[in-house]
């Protein structure tokens, strides 16, 4: 990620470096037969999260005019 | 061809191919079943906005391709504008994939095939399945080492199952066309049957109430009331 103009801007490759090392090789969850990469764990969690969410919160109503 | 609506056609114009394929179209989706302006009310739901928010990373996906496919390698290699939409590019097949895959999850919990809708749940299977060929082969259309590394440990797995004379994954210019070409014009006409299809027959209505008392009323068996 390129920095921008101003005394800000390189704060957030910085930050967004340490939070995806994208540099290293991938960290792997491993369990028996059970191998995933820890990005593929994540998105799966996420979906899941968002699918029970999709249920149970309500859906906004519309005000509607007679 | 008879200008005037409503007036009968006549026989001359009923052998024309155009009238034939005019007139199964509007009788299988008339108008207002094309473009609805209400919807069912158990429509109202935060599971149902998934199929349309597929939709909307798919567009994304071809029209950020189509720039990438335009600039070159080296544009979205080098240039920030081109990494950039390159990024553009990823994320929304990230966010196609996210949205699909919960679109199906709710779809396949409510047996979203009942009611006549066994089409419907097919081509969005299909479509699901060939799309994951067109991010297989996005893959290796990127002209960098990942693709490189990606080829050389997809060519066993293919050449084992018996298709890698015909899917040669070490072959750029092959798996290019795929990605641009061949592949989104599959994905892209089968969400269209898929949305064709659902407008004819409706969004699949929830499962019927359980009902326990004796006396109650048999659970309706049509769409639902209209929100």
């Amino acid at each position: 990620m390129s920095a921008g103009g101003g005394a800000i801007a390189p704060v957030v490759p910085t930050v967004f470096a340490a939070l995806f090392d994208l540099s290293d090789p991938a960290r792997y969850l491993h369990w028996h037969f059970f191998q995933m990469s820890v990005a593929n764990v994540v998105v799966i969690l996420l979906m899941i999260a968002v699918f029970v969410a999709a249920i149970l919160i309500p859906f906004p109503k519309r005000e509607r005019t007679p | 061809m008879n200008e005037e609506k409503g007036a009968p056609v006549s026989a001359a114009e009923r052998q024309m191919w155009t009238t034939w394929v005019r007139e199964r179209a509007v009788r299988s989706l008339p108008p207002e079943k094309l473009l609805p302006d209400r919807q069912p009310a158990y429509v109202s739901s935060w599971i149902y906005v998934f199929g349309v928010a597929t939709i909307a990373a798919l567009i994304v996906i071809v029209v950020s391709g189509m720039v990438l496919g335009l600039k070159g390698p080296t544009w979205w290699h080098i240039s920030s504008l081109g990494r950039f939409f390159n990024s553009i590019h990823l994320w929304a097949v990230e966010l196609f994939f996210f949205a699909m895959v919960v679109h199906l999850w709710g779809k396949f919990f409510m047996a979203a095939w009942r009611g006549g809708r066994a089409r419907t749940w097919v081509t969005g299977a299909i479509a699901f399945l060939v799309a994951i060929g067109a991010a297989f082969t996005g893959y290796l259309s990127q002209q960098n080492f990942d693709s490189q590394w990606i080829a050389s440990e997809g060519k066993d797995g293919l050449n084992s199952v018996g298709i890698g004379a015909f899917f040669n994954v070490a072959n750029f210019g092959q798996m290019y066309t795929f990605h641009v070409i061949l592949l989104p014009v599959v994905v892209v006409a089968l969400v269209v049957w898929h949305v064709l299809l659902v407008r004819r027959h409706g969004v699949v209505p929830p499962y019927p109430a359980r009902v326990k008392a004796a006396a109650a009323s048999p659970p309706a068996a049509g769409e639902g009331g209209l929100s």
